[in-house]
């Protein structure tokens, strides 16, 4: 793998620049008329390099990242499964990509009718009544789907209502959410075979609770197999049910949040629907709503009034959330998510959550048979599993974490470490549908080997990686001694 | 269909490996009731061909008229070798750089980003993104109150002249936090920007923080200096709201007032993202460092491996959500990494002196457009004094109708600002950028003289409202 | 086994205090709670002057893997924040009962005895938690 690259600043030279991408024109006569004070002094430090210098070097970079494109990304709650290129190309057709978006519905049937369309199918998918698509990110239509929760009780005169309940096993950005929706967090355990305990979820609902945040199958990996229950449960107590969609990918054309009692949920574009992740983003948190929260829905959504597309604003749902975008969120992701679904169809839909489990259930009996510990081995798991290296870390003084660094000189990216918390030494496993067997074969023998090596050679794996363009990296003086930006040095 | 590898033969070794007869058995644990046995409702399925034919045919019914729309999203030029490189499969389809060893290309890019944004902005410290400007106001407005020790407010002040999506969008997002966005009525009808005296009536008050746009929705620049220091002297932190090719020509907020503005926040799409129909796009925040604790979203700093080889990695993980969970300083879990990517490489390919032209001639551009069109009949400037690259312009009758029949011509003459600010009459927001040549100002200008004349209904005139008060 | 001085009085969640022969009580966290965090990047400390209540945070311990709220386990007046800590935040990890100290706090009144616990007490408490 190649190594190293410099500073984009470490290759500027002065007076270098890419002028052919520089307009024309006169820089004195042009700025004449702007007043002195409120103009810069000095220039801002920008590389001054060639176009060449420019390919080159962020080619280069490129070449020190993992990817799907390139290497098998087993983490779980991520979804990395294959991003079809088509999907970037025809949304990223000249006439999507040039449009403005204050430009006029007259000048965007063809784009609107792709979003309206998207609505629809992700309504149906989900089983709900009613889909907003401008939430940019999961985190962000967490928020709105909280949000709608906490405007709905309020509209209903239940201010009392401002407690949300959370499994303990949830992700990080579930009680976050309750707190900037200014709710507070009650966490609920879970047994031992990974479903909500319904007794201490029946003591911990009341007239506080605003509803319940739930993944299903939940970040455990697992079916929350008693969910009509939990759904009735909350419902009695005057709660609603939130889905956070992040795990969709095992049930898609299987079962529907809608079905199971949820009120609302909000998925991740850029993880069932394969949009890309692009180095940590832009996501599409889509949310989707049962009639209860239809009138609360942000905006804005394209409506429908006979072959007519338009953007359904304020005015025409005066108790909405509101906007949460600047525009309408991320058009482009949301555009290759439509051509996404429109390849699978309804057929490969129900495909995708039947060899995402195929995936994730034979790669945990390879991994259960080559001496790895699963963490719910009773369970089936859906489209990703648990294993706990508990053991191997107390037997053998490797951890989770050496693992996962050892596996990226086998070429794989690791699984999702240490979370949930609840499991001592976790790999999250999620390989999704798009991985042959060969590539799971490959990944179950290098995790036997770097076991094999934990025996008799633990040091190779606790100072793992060794292949990689960098060995383990100092977090500590990272966090200390804080270097953000790149500082010209005298030299320079 | 779904990209699915799967052979017939790899399906039955791999159920008999698991121990079951069918794939259908996998999903035993769920509820019978619960199962569904087809999506109806979703089409069915389209091989790529049939897609790309969809696509391009929905591509040609929205064509690509002339725009000459600003308000928050600018059309400038972007270089082949961004998204060429952008859309690098290394790129496109990495993910979030937890395990650094496998992301050094990513965390490098960003770091370079930081830099970058954090130069241009005239502050010390960039994070790595938010979703995007409006968003990033509303978050730059929790920091505030986070970081102003000596206040305990929760009032934000935002001016009549700032972006009004911004506002609607940051009470959205951060009014559920009792956070409070007060508007402040102070545009100057002269001049199109804040009247600094009209911030008077805020003295003595304890105000958490106010948003300052430069330049401003109407494309006014404001006194910027007069209005920080005015803030500063009385408590109260400056979030500077900007866009970034604008800092190429203009003193950046790290620059205003005294003491500089406290947080930077803006829309970066103009830096080498494409319109798009609205996003993706990125928010970009920066600060001093005296406040990199509050901010939110991932940060990437430079560190040395256990042999002392430099590399980069997240850091300050520690205020996100996946740690301190109900605690966090947001709940944002992403960047918008792409985004991140392509500004990176368009800077870089721009450098200072390229961003200076393309600043400068979409300000030549758009002074060019606006001489044309006032040269008409029942066109002209709302606003007196210094602009930057967009404009308000007063027409003697109602917009909505004009720019439908620009419409037809293939022209989208602007943004009609009669129904957000109805004080201003028939006002339309223009702007240019320097992808517009003379001869597309030229067809705008005969477009609109034509439409205008062609209308013989009276017209009634509208004046300023400076005109109509006195 | 980690360290429990036996001078000190003790809270479950992991706080330390030490009477002062001038009335003020100095507060920091035990030597399992720093373990439990690893190498400190950053503390923050209150401000002298400022009153705290029984059960409020008012001091933030981040490391690289968790950033915890500090609790005063008394209500009263802050005297004196530890403020070496901002530039040597791993005095925590390395002296958490001496220089490592966080803050000092003139009490309201008497301490609240059901609340805190004797070194034998709370090294029962660890004893337990660690299952």
């Amino acid at each position: 793998m190649q190594m190293h690259e410099k500073l984009i600043f470490e290759h500027s030279r002065p007076g270098r620049g890419a002028t052919d991408q520089w307009p024309r024109g006169d820089l004195d006569s042009a700025t004449a008329d702007l007043p002195a004070q409120l103009r810069r002094t000095t220039r801002p430090v920008l590389p001054e390099v060639s176009e060449l210098d420019v390919v080159r070097h962020f080619t280069r970079l490129s070449r020190l990242n993992f990817s799907i494109d390139t290497h098998f990304y087993p983490l779980g709650s991520c979804t990395m499964k294959y991003n079809p290129k088509a999907c970037n190309q025809y949304a990223m057709l000249p006439e999507f990509l040039g449009r403005h978006p204050l430009a006029p519905e007259t000048h965007g049937q063809g784009f609107l009718a792709c979003l309206y369309e998207l609505q629809e199918m992700l309504q149906e998918v989900t089983g709900m009544q009613g889909v907003a698509l401008s939430p940019m990110a999961g985190a962000h239509g967490e928020f709105a789907g909280v949000a709608m929760i906490r405007a709905y009780h309020r509209s209903r005169g239940d201010l009392a209502r401002n407690e949300i309940i959370v499994p303990e096993a949830a992700h990080g950005t579930n009680p976050a959410t309750a707190t900037m929706c200014g709710c507070g967090v009650r966490e609920v355990p879970v047994d031992s075979e990974g479903d909500v305990d319904l007794e201490a979820l029946r003591a911990a609902v009341g007239p506080q609770t605003a509803g319940i945040m739930l993944t299903n199958p939940s970040t455990l990996g697992v079916f929350e197999r008693r969910i009509e229950e939990v759904a009735r449960i909350v419902h009695a107590a005057g709660g609603l049910l939130y889905y956070d969609g992040a795990n969709l990918n095992a049930i898609l054309g299987k079962v529907r949040p809608g079905d199971m009692g949820f009120d609302v949920i909000h998925m991740n574009l850029h993880k069932t629907f394969s949009t890309p992740h692009g180095g940590g983003g832009p996501g599409a948190g889509a949310v989707g709503v049962g009639a209860r929260l239809l009138p609360f829905i942000p905006i804005p959504v394209v409506g429908k009034q006979g072959e007519h597309y338009r953007w359904l604003t304020e005015a025409d749902l005066p108790q909405s959330i509101g906007r949460l975008s600047g525009f309408m969120g991320n058009a482009g992701v949301l555009l290759r998510a439509y051509i996404y679904m429109r390849m699978l169809g309804r057929e490969g839909m129900s495909q995708v959550g039947e060899y995402a489990t195929l995936n994730a259930n034979y790669l945990m009996a390879q991994l259960s048979k080559a001496g790895f510990d699963a963490a719910y081995p009773s369970r089936r798991a859906s489209h990703e599993f648990i294993i706990t290296l508990k053991r191997q870390a107390r037997e053998l003084e490797v951890t989770a974490m050496d693992f996962a660094k050892r596996l990226l000189d086998h070429g794989f990216h690791a699984p999702t470490t240490y979370f949930p918390l609840l499991v001592p030494e976790c790999l999250l496993i999620e390989p999704t549908e798009t991985e042959s067997k060969e590539t799971l074969d490959a990944f179950v023998s290098a995790m036997a080997q770097i076991l094999s090596e934990a025996s008799q050679e633990p040091e190779r794996v606790t100072s793992a990686p060794h292949t990689m363009p960098v060995r383990r990296l100092d977090d500590v003086r990272a966090a200390k001694q804080l270097d953000l930006t790149w500082k010209p040095t005298a030299q320079q | 269909m779904a990209f699915i590898p799967h052979t017939p033969a790899d399906v039955e070794a791999m159920l008999a490996a698991i121990g079951a007869h069918s794939i259908e058995q996998l999903f035993e644990e769920i509820p019978a009731s619960l199962r569904i046995q087809s999506l109806r409702g979703v089409p069915t399925a389209l091989n790529e061909m049939e897609i790309g034919r969809l696509m391009s045919e929905r591509a040609r019914r929205d064509g690509r008229p002339l725009s000459f729309i600003g308000a928050g999203a600018y059309e400038h030029h972007i270089p082949a070798a961004v998204w060429a490189l952008t859309t690098r499969g290394e790129f496109y389809s990495a993910y979030t750089p937890y395990q650094a060893e496998a992301s050094q290309g990513t965390l490098q890019l960003i770091y370079e980003y930081q830099t970058m944004i954090a130069g241009l902005t005239g502050m010390e410290v960039s994070n790595a993104s938010l979703y995007d400007g409006a968003s990033a106001v509303a978050e730059a407005s929790l920091m505030a109150v986070r970081a102003n020790r000596k206040s305990k407010s929760l009032r934000i002040l935002v001016p009549t002249t700032v972006n009004p999506t911004y506002a609607k969008v940051a009470a959205a997002v951060a009014g559920n936090q009792g956070l409070r966005f007060e508007e402040v009525a102070s545009l100057c009808w002269e001049t199109g920007s804040i009247v600094t005296a009209a911030l008077a009536k805020y003295d003595g008050q304890d105000i958490a923080a106010i948003v300052l746009q430069q330049p401003n929705f109407f494309g006014r620049l404001e006194d910027v200096d007069a209005i920080t220091n005015w803030a500063h002297a009385r408590g109260i932190l400056v979030i500077a709201v900007v866009n970034p090719t604008s800092l190429a020509l203009l003193k950046p907020p790290g620059q205003w007032g005294n003491r500089g503005a406290d947080i930077v926040v803006g829309e970066g799409q103009p830096l080498g993202v494409p319109l798009a129909s609205g996003g993706p796009y990125f928010g970009f925040m920066t600060t001093r460092m005296e406040f990199v604790r509050q901010m939110p979203g991932r940060i990437v700093g430079r560190t040395v491996d256990v042999t002392g080889r430099p590399g980069f990695t997240l850091t300050l993980q520690a205020r996100e959500q996946h740690i301190r969970r109900a605690k966090a300083t947001s709940n944002i879990c992403t960047n918008q990494g792409l985004l991140v990517t392509a500004a990176t490489i368009y800077m870089s390919l721009m450098g200072a002196a390229g961003l200076e032209k393309v600043a400068a001639e979409s300000h030549a551009r758009t002074r060019d457009l606006v001489t044309a069109l006032t040269r008409l009949n029942g066109v002209r400037q709302a606003f007196e004094g210094p602009y930057f690259h967009e404009a308000v312009l007063l027409l003697d009758r109602p917009v909505a109708l004009v720019l439908a029949a620009l419409g037809e011509r293939g022209i989208l003459g602007g943004l009609d600002l009669s129904k957000a600010y109805p004080e201003l009459g028939n006002a339309l927001l223009v702007c240019a950028t320097e992808t517009k040549t003379q001869a597309d100002i030229d067809a705008y200008a005969r477009a609109l003289a034509q439409v205008l004349s062609n209308d013989t209904a009276a017209a009634s005139r509208s004046g300023t409202a400076a005109e109509r008060a006195a | 086994m980690s360290s429990v001085p036996a001078d000190l009085q003790y809270t479950r969640s992991h706080e330390w205090l030490r009477k002062l022969p001038d009335g003020t009580v100095e507060i920091g966290i035990t030597d399992h709670a720093q373990d439990a965090l690893g190498d400190l990047v950053f503390v923050e400390v209150p401000e002298a002057g400022r009153s705290v209540t029984s059960g409020e945070g008012c001091a933030v311990v981040e490391s690289v893997k968790a950033a915890s709220d500090v609790y005063s386990p008394i209500g009263g007046t802050v005297v004196a924040g530890n403020s070496r800590l901002v530039s040597e935040p791993e005095a925590v990890n390395k002296d958490p009962y001496g220089s490592g100290w966080l803050m000092r706090v003139r009490p309201n009144g008497a301490l609240p005895a059901e609340e805190l616990l004797s070194p034998g007490e709370y090294e029962q408490f660890l004893a337990k938690e660690a299952g």
